[in-house]
């Protein structure tokens, strides 16, 4: 077939366009997001003690970080989606996140005996923390990756690797609500691992799939 | 190249809000541009004209299915760019050849004059052949200039709903077998 022939066909598919990267992106965080959320409620349901939570400044530091987390990841997969992606600012704006734990790490270690650090450390649910993280992750992760896939990601295991950010990013801030363990030393242990090991599987899944 | 640019980012926009013929317009615009850089590339690479065609058959095909990845406030000639080098890359990579000077730009490309389209010995029929055989009769029943869906669905018996389906099935699953071509 010659190459003006394959015009002609690929002038013919009328079929719409697939959504524009950001739309894409966007049905697929709020669908995760509330599916993830719906699944926490109905599960595990908030924590017991959240009025008294949102007037601490661990929680409210924990909560922050989170949310930066995933906008910061979730901007980034939009930008990626696109073959000619500049992604600007936006890592900067990331690095923001393990900065802010640090700090908030060393803040924590100075206010708090030493004594004391263990039990931060470990909290009351650090096992949960890393199975449900992961498991909140799924919703979003699976619509962030189908977007990708509608889109032109040059780099299919960087992609992927945002999306898992993002999707773990999602579900952290979802996580929040029943999270009772609310210790930067906590924050920084245990949910940077359950992030990080969503980033991986995104990672994984986005060379395997991402390709085009 | 700047008034090339404007007018390829115009007719992209008209076909956008869903104008055909401005469509095709745009892919018949791009193609010598896209062609003069395979030229160059697989020049670079060592590799003869023969290939020149499967590139920027590739290349359209890709740009074809991943056209919503254009942002119409941003220039386009970095999109197609991105799409043409990627294209090009996934394919040495298939043939198991390594890709270190791939041209960036359109820019400063010798004007290669009339195409090596008249041979029609391209990997896309090699690709054709293993679409279903309905598949295959819509995507040739449409390369023929001036066929039209509505014709092809009447002698294909199909609804014209159905053949558009189909069509764009049929491409993507072109796309696909490029892919795991080699692979």
């Amino acid at each position: 077939m010659k190459t003006r022939e394959l015009i002609n066909v690929l002038a013919a598919d009328r079929a719409p366009a697939a959504a524009r990267p950001a739309r894409a992106v966007a049905i697929a965080v709020a669908l995760g997001a509330v599916i993830s959320a719906s699944l926490l409620l109905a599960i595990l349901g908030l924590r017991h003690d959240m009025a008294g939570a949102a007037h601490s400044l661990r929680f409210l530091v924990k909560g922050a970080t989170v949310l930066i987390l995933a906008a910061c990841a979730i901007g980034l997969v939009v930008r990626l989606a696109h073959p000619d992606a500049k992604a600007g600012r936006l890592p900067w704006a990331l690095a923001m996140v393990p900065l802010i734990l640090a700090l908030a790490v060393l803040v924590e270690l100075l206010v708090t005996p030493a004594s004391r650090w263990g039990a931060n450390l470990f909290g009351v649910h650090w096992s949960a923390c890393l199975v449900l993280i992961p498991l909140f992750a799924i919703p979003p992760l699976a619509g962030l990756l189908y977007a990708l896939k509608q889109a032109a990601p040059r780099d299919a295991g960087l992609a992927g690797a945002v999306a898992g950010l993002a999707a773990g990013g999602i579900a952290a801030s979802v996580y929040v609500l029943h999270c009772p363990d609310d210790s930067p030393l906590f924050l920084a242990a245990w949910y940077t691992l359950a992030v990080g090991f969503v980033a991986l599987a995104g990672y994984v899944l986005g060379r395997r799939w991402l390709r085009w | 190249m700047q008034s090339t640019e404007e007018e390829w980012a115009k007719m992209m926009r008209a076909a956008i809000s869903g104008d055909a013929l401005a469509y095709k317009h745009f892919l018949e615009a791009v193609t010598p541009a896209l062609r003069a850089l395979a030229q160059s590339n697989l020049a670079r690479c060592g590799a003869g004209n023969s290939e020149v065609e499967d590139v920027v058959q590739e290349t359209l095909l890709a740009i074809h299915l991943k056209r919503h990845t254009w942002d119409p406030e941003r220039p386009i000639r970095p999109w197609i760019l991105a799409i043409a080098r990627h294209k090009f890359i996934d394919m040495l990579r298939r043939k198991g050849r390594r890709a270190e000077d791939v041209i960036e730009d359109f820019d400063a490309l010798p004007d290669t004059g009339q195409a090596p389209d008249s041979l029609d010995r391209h990997e896309l029929n090699r690709m054709l052949r293993k679409l279903n055989e309905r598949q295959r009769d819509i995507v040739r029943s449409l390369a023929v200039e001036g066929a039209s869906i509505r014709e092809t669905a009447r002698r294909l018996d199909m609804k014209e709903a159905t053949l558009r389906v189909s069509l764009h099935r049929a491409l993507a699953a072109l796309a696909a077998l490029y892919r795991k071509d080699g692979r």
